[in-house]
């Protein structure tokens, strides 16, 4: 309080001191005051929220994974299971990025570049995995697939096994993180407009040419944007995935809910040590993130 | 090569842009598609290019029926209105796109992809930035690479929307008679789209004057101004006067002035309209001839001619009139006076002819 009253008193000093000086020497003192006072507060609330709730959990992560030393962690991490939870992991999201990088190409396309009907509910569609609760969505897919469900006694007659299974949970995947590369490339490509790509065809190219040597580098850094943020998600993944996965170890265990058992076990510092490992694969999908933006300015510029 | 429009109609959902639109342009003409926006001008240039399907009608070029013919396959240059340059190539690559697109059999090697872009850098005077990116080009610049992109195919027809649309004044002015003379050099068949007159009667050999989807004069400039067909060619074309008038016997009516109509000689009486230009408007000093009086309200002195603003003594109507600096000066007028006009030259028309206009 007093620091902030200090530079006051000092002005009205100087005023008085020295008669003949201007007048507003306090007064500009008073602005300047106003104008530090208020951006240095918010930042500095913004930086305390930010620190109690994002910061201190994520040193929690790797204080609580080093816990009982590097050599407990290394192994934590190395054990059967949990490598077959990181490779699982690795398959989802190795099945589902592709896939929704194709689709999301293909839907941000036909939405930013053509007119027909359906156009609107096609967007809806799109942000539905957005609205839709994770984990509604695994439940829709043990309603359809299970062995209860629509298909259920089909895929049973034909000994296919979809729910708590692999591809179940890749499913799963592909359904909570369609959204992320046509999400970001619609807006893009609309913005962008058709009229390079008619330049295009109008001076003899081809369909694959116009996308090849056209739309794709007008929007890579978009495109890279959306696959890296739908990886994050599709490692992340915890609710959708839960519901269809049925929990085996070693076989149907995606790392975020191998990290949930082991912390049930009460095994803590195990479980942060794989925790440690989605906290940092998230640092990583940040400072990509960070990269490319700022790449991405200095291009525009 | 030519053009043929045959009949051509396009619908976008219940808006009429094309409403059988016949047109010929013949090989190495320079020609205006001249109207308002959403006349339909840009739609025709786009149909013509194969950018539009169309819904009826055929299009031929250099007799050849190109109708269905895909766009890829057409080889016409097209100039867009904002250019529409590939912004993540340079300079260079963008006008050597054209070529480096064809398919191999075609396709020059690259030493001629090379020689041939320098050069047609070098038409459009821009070889130095070659190597810059389309961001770092001011709009003139712009269009002009755009230009050398879209001949780098060698189309056998050019085709240019808006070109200067999106340019200043002053930009526009130089690249328009730039254009003309490029034109001049090289006789490629263009035609190109624009709503600003001035620009289509300066750089145009001939103008189509779009309206409503429909053609309502073809012509070359001088033609088109000095004998507007119809009202709406009056309205757009130049500044213009329009009068109410009752047509009788091969006569026309405005107020105490009757002007001959001989057109109308057989024809019952009618109502109908007259248009003229402000300088066919002759301000006389003897009232007793056959004149319109009207109250100087306003004179703005531009070069070497004045417009005066005017309002009819009998309708109230605004008129606008044209006259000469030493004219002007030698009538000493001054505002607020009662001034009489003789009509030197106007046109009739019937009204129904207006209802388009």
């Amino acid at each position: 309080m007093s620091a902030i009253l200090e530079p006051y008193a000092k002005g009205a000093a100087v005023a008085r001191a020295d008669e003949g000086a201007p007048r507003r020497v306090p007064v500009r003192r008073q602005s300047l005051q106003h104008s530090q006072v208020g951006p240095v507060l918010l930042a500095g609330i913004a930086f305390v929220y930010l620190g109690l709730v994002l910061l201190v959990p994520l040193a929690a992560v790797f204080v609580e994974a080093l816990r009982k030393g590097a050599e407990y962690y290394w192994n934590s991490i190395n054990e059967p299971d949990a490598r077959a939870a990181i490779e699982l992991t690795f398959l989802a999201a190795g099945v589902a990025v592709p896939l929704n990088l194709v689709f999301g190409v293909a839907a941000a396309w036909a939405v930013a570049k053509f007119d027909f009907r359906g156009k609107a509910l096609l967007i809806t569609l799109i942000d539905l995995p957005f609205s839709v609760s994770p984990v509604v969505a695994g439940l829709i897919y043990v309603l359809v697939f299970g062995l209860q469900g629509w298909f259920g006694p089909w895929l049973a007659a034909h000994d296919i096994k979809l729910i708590f299974a692999v591809p179940g949970i890749v499913l799963a995947t592909i359904f909570v993180t369609f959204p992320f590369v046509a999400r970001e490339l619609i807006p893009l490509m609309q913005a962008q407009g058709r009229e390079e790509e008619e330049a295009a065809v109008v001076l003899g190219a081809n369909g694959w040419q116009i996308f090849s040597r056209i739309t794709l580098p007008n929007i890579r850094w978009g495109l890279l944007y959306g696959v890296i943020l739908c990886n994050a998600r599709a490692m992340g993944e915890f609710g959708a995935v839960s519901v269809v996965s049925g929990h085996i170890r070693g076989l149907t265990n995606t790392l975020p809910l191998h990290v949930e058992i082991l912390y049930n076990e009460y095994n803590s510092a195990a479980a942060f040590a794989c925790a440690s490992l989605l906290a940092l694969l998230a640092l990583v999908t940040l400072a990509i993130k960070s990269l490319i933006e700022a790449h991405h300015l200095k291009e525009d510029v | 090569m030519s053009i043929q429009v045959e009949h051509v109609s396009k619908r976008f959902g219940e808006f009429v842009a094309l409403d059988d639109v016949s047109l010929t342009i013949e090989p190495g003409e320079l020609v205006a598609l001249l109207g308002p926006s959403g006349s339909g001008k840009t739609t025709l240039l786009r149909v013509i290019a194969g950018l539009e399907p169309l819904d009826s009608g055929r299009i031929y070029l250099d007799a050849e029926d190109a109708t269905h013919k895909h766009v890829q396959e057409r080889a016409v240059g097209f100039v867009f209105q904002h250019y529409a340059l590939f912004r993540h190539m340079s300079v260079f690559e963008n006008v050597a796109f054209g070529l480096r697109v064809m398919s191999r059999r075609e396709r020059p090697s690259e030493a001629v992809i090379q020689e041939k872009v320098h050069r047609l850098l070098d038409l459009v005077q821009l070889d130095w930035l070659a190597k810059r990116y389309p961001h770092q080009l001011s709009g003139g610049q712009r269009q002009r690479i755009a230009l050398a992109r879209a001949l780098a195919i060698e189309p056998s027809v050019l085709l240019l929307d808006e070109p200067f649309g999106a340019l200043d004044a002053k930009v526009r002015k130089e690249l328009r008679r730039w254009l003309r003379r490029l034109h001049d050099e090289i006789h490629l068949t263009s035609v190109f789209v624009t709503h600003d007159q001035e620009e289509a009667l300066e750089v145009a050999d001939r103008i189509v004057v779009f309206n409503q989807g429909r053609i309502e004069q073809i012509g070359a400039p001088d033609e088109v101004y000095d004998h507007p067909q119809t009202p709406f060619v009056y309205g757009f074309l130049g500044h213009a006067n329009r009068f109410a008038t009752s047509i009788k016997e091969g006569n026309a009516q405005i107020g105490a002035v009757s002007i001959p109509a001989p057109e109308f000689a057989g024809t019952p009486a009618q109502e109908g309209v007259a248009y003229a230009r402000p300088h066919d408007l002759e301000i006389v000093t003897d009232p007793a001839a056959a004149t319109l009086s009207a109250t100087l309200e306003h004179a703005t002195k531009i070069g070497p001619s004045v417009r005066l603003e005017c309002l009819r003594a009998d309708t109230q109507m605004p008129l606008d009139v044209e006259l000469p600096r030493e004219r002007y000066d030698e009538l000493g007028l001054a505002v607020g006076q009662v001034i009489y006009l003789a009509l030197r030259r106007a046109k009739v028309f019937p009204i129904r002819a207006e209802a388009n206009a």
